[in-house]
């Protein structure tokens, strides 16, 4: 039981990661970016959140009212202002500058809020659980998956049934055959970003009610987001959120044999299809 | 005289350091067909990718209705009503062909042309909408390339080489349809290497050599020889 | 006619370096304590940019996680000589071969992530490190371990000596991995290196064995990292999982010290080692401000004048203190 019941919290550990990946996987798709920053960005999210429940006396999940519209707008800025001029092909302009830009983030919120770790107040909802079948599920990792699930319909719907999604498409096929349709690469780009982050403001905030955080939080979660999308395979939404769900069950599971092995057994799994199957779990199918 | 709809005036085009085009001087007037010919490398290609915005090019060079338009990126070339239809008709590959014909028209520029007069003009597509690129026929994607610049109800369409890698029956089909599609009202520049075939659908036709122009004039009356000089520059 | 490589400028680079190294290898006379320590710390900078230079500048092998080889090479040096009892003379070439050995499964894992992937797969690799170093009771777990005066003795006895020997060793391997990577570009590997860099289409049509070389490069960067971290903690005498395998200590800093001073080129590891140590020592005060500059400062440099400082300054003078470019002099002249 009690090993089911780690798989159990493993799966629903494993929307969050989910939350993690989808901006990270999306901005990939798009534009082939890899943002070093987004860890940080996802910390920067919750710290907006705190900052925003302190401010208003808000309920967390409320604050996401803010949150979202903020981080996407900041999404667009920074993309539009900043990182659409590294997009020469070239991979160490990008690179090095979300790299940059994740240490300026990091310090930023150091002095901003100190190295102190925060958590936002959710009240009843942290403690909440129910119960079936002899197995106890918290209420608030329940809703973190449903909303990881919905968030990743949402971006898959988006990506294949709308106007927007065919821009983001046909921008990644052929950057240039785009232009002759009228579309705007820079804007393009400016809206995955803003997409990318108002997903990382809904994963920021549900990370800040579950387990806290603090300013040097970020690179633990790039690097769990980028676990799930390598396991999911490149390009597949929902093969991230499975990605998300393996690496979660790996960590709960790593965690019931040892406390110490938890984060390690997850990275070995990871590594493990990286031998195994270097293009992941569930590579994109062509057609 | 009225203004030209398009004017190119000593257009100089490079692709890097290299010099492609040297002094291109051109025009189209308003719902007329004009096609440009020439050899392997003679700068075709880049003559129409340098109207479209793809390349870089001198500001003043290129004039849309009076204004100059060399500044402009191809996106907002594209908004001013000129599409082009690629060579080598480079469709999206992750989307459908409808999507492919739908992302063209997404401008909403207003007239004849929508999905509906696409697929009366070019049934097989109906029938393919749902597929991927790939999976159509070379004839059957330069149908869908020429849709989808018609989506987009251009004043001025840019067509590089029709009639490349097609079997003769679809060539003749394409060129059927072509008075058609000029007879709305648009203006075309056909770009062709079957130099008899641009001259029969053409009003007038502009001859490139090694990125100059060496001939230019009405279709109908240049003899084969002033072609051929033209053509191999001999 | 003749291909040199050599032109006045760096003929009068080595006379005037020679003389550098000569008055460097005597600073345990002439210098201070704690300036002998910075000394060190900033030749072992200058090993780590160097090397870092070398993956991402020339192999275009950008990694992140370069603090896995600092942090191994600390971890390895306290095992070998606490746990093994081996004196740090000893301990320290082995240090070298294990970082090679390790290196090796490490670059068959991730050579399989492409561009900016593998930068995120060889951080993880630095995490997966820095956790297992803390599952090792024996060298005290997350907590870390102190290297115990007995074995700090088996470098040499008398603390003078002690911090000179630990100068000398610092210095040594920054001159000997600036000779290493001066002579790896000038061999048939660096002509290979260039080129990958500037087209791997192209490479491979000259026949070069991209993987191979990458995987050369790759393992001996490992190795003489590893010996580099095994050299910073003999002089912090401390170490733990967190100090060792430090993203921002070991590699944010080098990586803003190569784009600073100019990423792709031998000198710009060094101009970027003096001027972000120029910088630490009159603005560390600041603290947190400090390290926003720092990153502002690279995300400025990357984007205005990637080239960097020496760029900048080799745009204007067309200097080169290395003889690596070839030019070709005494063309016979009307032939
Ligand atoms: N991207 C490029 N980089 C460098 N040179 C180019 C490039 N594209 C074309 N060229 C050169 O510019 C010249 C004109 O090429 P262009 O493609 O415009 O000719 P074309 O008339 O369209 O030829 P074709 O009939 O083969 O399509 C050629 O000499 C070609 O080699
Ligand atoms: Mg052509």
């Amino acid at each position: 039981m009690e090993w089911v019941n780690a798989v159990l919290q493993g799966t629903l550990l494993g929307g969050l990661y989910a939350l993690f990946a989808a901006g990270l996987s999306l901005i990939f798709g798009v534009m082939r970016l890899v943002n070093i920053a987004h860890g940080d960005l996802i910390v920067l999210a919750a710290y907006l959140a705190l900052s925003i429940t302190a401010g208003f006396g808000l309920h967390p999940l409320l604050a996401l009212l803010l949150v979202v519209p903020a981080m996407g707008l900041l999404g667009y800025a920074l993309q539009r202002g900043l990182i659409n001029f590294t997009m020469g092909g070239d991979i160490l302009p990008p690179l090095l500058v979300t790299f940059g830009l994740s240490v300026i983030i990091q310090n930023g919120l150091l002095m901003g809020y100190t190295a102190d770790p925060q958590k936002l107040q959710a009240g009843a909802l942290e403690t909440a659980s129910l119960t079936l079948l002899g197995l106890t599920a918290g209420v608030l990792p329940l809703l973190t998956f449903a909303l990881a699930v919905a968030v990743i319909g949402a971006l898959q719907w988006m990506f294949y049934r709308t106007a927007m999604g065919r821009a983001f498409r046909a921008t990644s096929d052929r950057q240039d055959v785009a232009l002759l349709m009228g579309l705007n690469r820079a804007h393009v780009f400016g809206l995955a970003m803003a997409l990318s982050l108002a997903v990382t403001a809904i994963a920021g905030v549900l990370l800040g009610i579950r387990t806290g955080f603090d300013p040097a939080g970020g690179g633990a979660r790039l690097i769990f987001g980028f676990e799930a999308v390598i396991i999911g395979g490149l390009g597949n939404l929902w093969g991230t959120l499975a990605g998300g769900v393996i690496l979660g069950i790996a960590q709960a599971i790593g965690g019931q044999i040892h406390p110490g092995l938890q984060i390690l057994a997850g990275h070995l799994v990871f590594l493990a299809v990286l031998a195994v199957r270097p293009r992941g779990l569930f590579p994109k199918m062509e057609g | 005289m009225a203004e030209p709809l398009l004017a190119i005036d000593r257009l100089d085009v490079f692709h890097g350091d290299f010099q492609a085009l040297y002094g291109v001087e051109a025009e189209i007037a308003a719902g007329e067909m004009v096609a440009v010919i020439g050899a392997n490398g003679a700068g075709k290609t880049t003559l129409l990718s340098a109207l479209a915005g793809l390349l870089p090019r001198p500001a003043a060079a290129i004039r849309w209705q009076g204004s100059p338009i060399g500044a402009l990126r191809a996106d907002r070339v594209a908004r001013l009503g000129i599409a082009l239809v690629p060579e080598g008709r480079l469709l999206f590959p992750s989307l459908t062909i409808e999507e492919n014909l739908i992302i063209g028209g997404r401008m909403g520029r207003r007239g004849p042309w929508g999905l509906e007069a696409v697929y009366r003009l070019f049934p097989i597509l109906r029938e393919r909408r749902a597929f991927a690129p790939a999976q159509l026929s070379g004839g059957q994607q330069q149908m869908a390339a020429i849709g989808r610049a018609l989506m987009a109800n251009p004043a001025l369409i840019l067509i590089d080489e029709i009639s490349l890698g097609l079997a003769p029956v679809v060539v003749r089909q394409l060129y059927e349809v072509l008075p058609a599609i000029v007879g709305e009202g648009m203006a075309a520049i056909v770009v062709e290497q079957d130099t008899s075939r641009a001259l029969s659908v053409s009003r007038r036709f502009y001859c490139l050599q090694e990125g100059r122009v060496a001939l230019a004039g009405a279709s109908g009356s240049v003899t084969r020889e002033a072609i051929g000089r033209a053509y191999f520059g001999v | 006619m003749d291909v040199t490589r050599a032109s006045r400028l760096t003929r009068l680079a080595g006379i005037a370096g020679l003389l550098l190294v000569v008055l460097l290898a005597l600073a345990p006379w002439w210098a201070g304590r704690a300036d002998l320590r910075l000394l060190g710390e900033v030749f072992l900078y200058m090993a780590l940019a160097t090397l870092w230079n070398l993956l991402a500048g020339y192999a275009g092998l950008v990694s992140v996680g370069q603090q896995a080889y600092v942090g191994l090479g600390g971890y390895l040096l306290f095992a070998l000589t606490i746990l093994a009892g081996l004196p740090v003379p000893l301990a320290l070439p082995l240090v070298l071969a294990a970082g090679a050995v390790v290196a090796v499964p490490v670059a068959l894992l991730i050579f399989r992530l492409r561009g900016a992937y593998f930068a995120i797969g060889s951080w993880v690799i630095a995490e997966v490190f820095r956790l297992v170093a803390a599952q090792v009771a024996a060298l005290g777990g997350g907590s870390g371990a102190s290297l115990p005066p007995a074995v700090v003795r088996t470098l040499a006895e008398g603390r003078d000596l002690r911090e000179a020997m630990a100068y000398w060793l610092a210095f040594g391997l920054a001159t000997a991995v600036l000779a290493a990577a001066v002579a790896i570009l000038r061999s048939r590997h660096g002509l290979a290196l260039t080129a990958i860099r500037d087209n791997e289409l192209a490479a491979k049509s000259l026949g070069i064995d991209i993987w191979r070389t990458k995987l050369l490069v790759y393992v001996a960067v490992g190795a003489l990292t590893a010996l580099a971290g095994a050299l910073i903690f003999l002089q912090k005498l401390r170490i733990s999982p967190d100090a060792a395998f430090a993203v921002n200590d070991w590699t944010a800093f080098v990586i803003f010290i190569v784009v600073i001073g100019g990423i792709g080129t031998l000198e710009g590891p060094i101009l970027g080692t003096l001027v972000f140590f120029a910088l630490r020592e009159t603005m560390a005060d600041l603290g947190t401000i400090y390290l926003i500059a720092l990153g502002a400062v690279a995300i400025a440099v990357m984007l205005k004048a990637p080239q960097g400082l020496w760029g900048l300054i080799r745009a204007r003078t067309g200097a080169e203190l290395f003889p690596l470019s070839r030019k070709v002099t005494g063309i016979p002249s009307g032939s």
